[in-house]
């Protein structure tokens, strides 16, 4: 099994890395291989490591919130401060940034930035498996936000909703080309959306692994690249809460343009 | 495992036949965690942050209460201070007034006995002073008739005493 997959060279995406003896080969992307976790083929319900890590988000989301509030104290301790302090900071940017009705989706935005956040976080742990960095799960997140708040501008506003489009404080020769631009720029939203996140992750993580496999390759001089590998894992985790920021912020933006869609 | 990465792409990002399997798992997982979230954690947060809020308010209510009651404890106090400060002027007026009395009646007591024992030594001193003129008078009478008969010459007691009488009147 070993050999040939030293021996095995990718088409794309992993360039293998051999130093001068040969035969050592760095494969930053196997990280992000699913597999299954009990072996056998992966079909749509079999357990794999995206199971895995995905149960220990929904552990590490519910042990900060639900266990690290359970005393329920007037005066917290630090994990009800903690608790505490992201649930303020998640419902003060919902109202901010989406004005106070949008407060009712609190619940549902809320639970996006804690399964992005703890997925990004636990996924710098060494030999994790990061989900957020599959295009296939930021896709559908990003997806499901852009057609859930398509839906509810559709719903609340009916055609006014349309208004969104077209800039009534612009020439009126100049509208149809605003207009084109904005649908366009609707209708990317869930792909930057969705890639922006999946694409950190995994770069990040895919870089981590290339400066780690030159430490084995560089003998003597190891200490270069795991001081980079420090350096970066520092970068990677201010990356993790910022793309986890990031991702919850724009889904309020656009929820705001559901609720509020005239400029 | 090796079939899929060889026959895959090179990401395994884009290997679609692992789709399905995470779509369902992220599913399944989104559902758990708003669940949790939204029954358990989130309601039980905004309980503790709400109860905290109106904690401090009625903690700030009841100090902006102590701080009224201790203003009225103030100005009660301050008011029977000025009470007790009243009182006592009064008490030393009245006291001052009585001793005054006192003192006059004292006074006019005393000046009444002074007058009455002057009276009294006036009295006694002409009683005295008359006395000793009736025994002057006496004694010259007594003198005049004890003479006379030393000299062998009578005379009766009624002209010794005229004469005595009126030489004592006409000396003095």
């Amino acid at each position: 099994m070993k050999l040939p997959r030293k021996m095995r060279v990718r088409k794309k995406g992993t360039r293998p890395v051999a130093d001068e003896n040969g035969g050592l080969v760095i494969k930053p992307m196997d990280q992000f291989e699913v597999k299954a976790l009990f072996g056998g083929d992966v079909s749509w319900y079999t357990p794999t490591n995206v199971t895995l890590w995905m149960a220990l988000t929904v552990l590490a989301a519910t042990a900060l919130m639900v266990i690290g509030a359970r005393k329920r104290a007037v005066v917290p301790s630090r994990g009800q401060s903690m608790a505490e302090m992201t649930y303020s900071f998640i419902y003060k940017m919902v109202e901010d940034v989406a004005g106070h009705d949008a407060v009712r989706f609190f619940p549902h935005i809320f639970t996006l930035f804690m399964f992005v956040l703890f997925a990004n976080l636990l996924g710098l742990i060494p030999f994790a498996f990061t989900t957020t960095s599959h295009i296939a799960v930021t896709a559908v997140l990003a997806l499901t936000v852009f057609f859930t708040v398509t839906a509810l501008g559709f719903i609340l506003h009916g055609t006014k909703f349309l208004k969104l489009f077209w800039v009534d404080s612009a020439p009126l020769a100049l509208r149809p080309v605003l207009a084109l631009i904005e649908m366009i720029s609707y209708f990317v939203r869930p792909v930057s959306h969705s890639i922006r996140l999946a694409g950190a992750m995994m770069a990040g993580h895919a870089v981590a692994k290339v400066f780690a496999g030159f430490a084995a390759a560089l003998g003597a001089a190891f200490f270069l690249p795991i001081l980079a590998v420090t350096a970066l894992y520092a970068l990677e985790l201010l990356v993790a809460v910022i793309q986890a920021y990031v991702f919850t912020i724009l889904t309020c933006v656009y929820l705001k343009d559901a609720l509020h869609p005239s400029h | 495992m090796a079939e899929t990465a060889a026959s895959g792409p090179g990401m395994p990002q884009l290997d679609i036949t692992t789709f399905p399997n995470q779509i369902f798992w992220l599913v399944v997982t989104m559902v758990v965690l708003y669940f949790i979230m939204s029954r358990v954690a989130l309601p039980r947060i905004a309980a503790v942050i709400a109860d905290r809020r109106s904690t401090i308010t009625s903690d700030i209510a009841a100090a902006e209460e102590f701080k009224l009651k201790a203003q009225e404890a103030e100005d009660t106090y301050n008011q029977a201070l000025a009470d007790a400060r009243a009182e006592a002027h009064r008490i030393i007026e009245a006291a001052k007034a009585d001793m005054q009395a006192e003192i006059d009646v004292q006074i006019a007591k005393a000046d009444a006995e002074i007058a009455a024992q002057t009276a009294e030594s006036e009295r006694r001193i002409r009683e005295i002073r008359d006395n000793a003129m009736s025994m002057v008078s006496e004694v010259s009478n007594d003198v005049t008739k004890d003479i006379l008969a030393a000299f062998d010459m009578k005379a009766d007691g009624r002209s010794v005493t005229a004469a005595v009488s009126a030489r004592l009147k006409g000396g003095a």
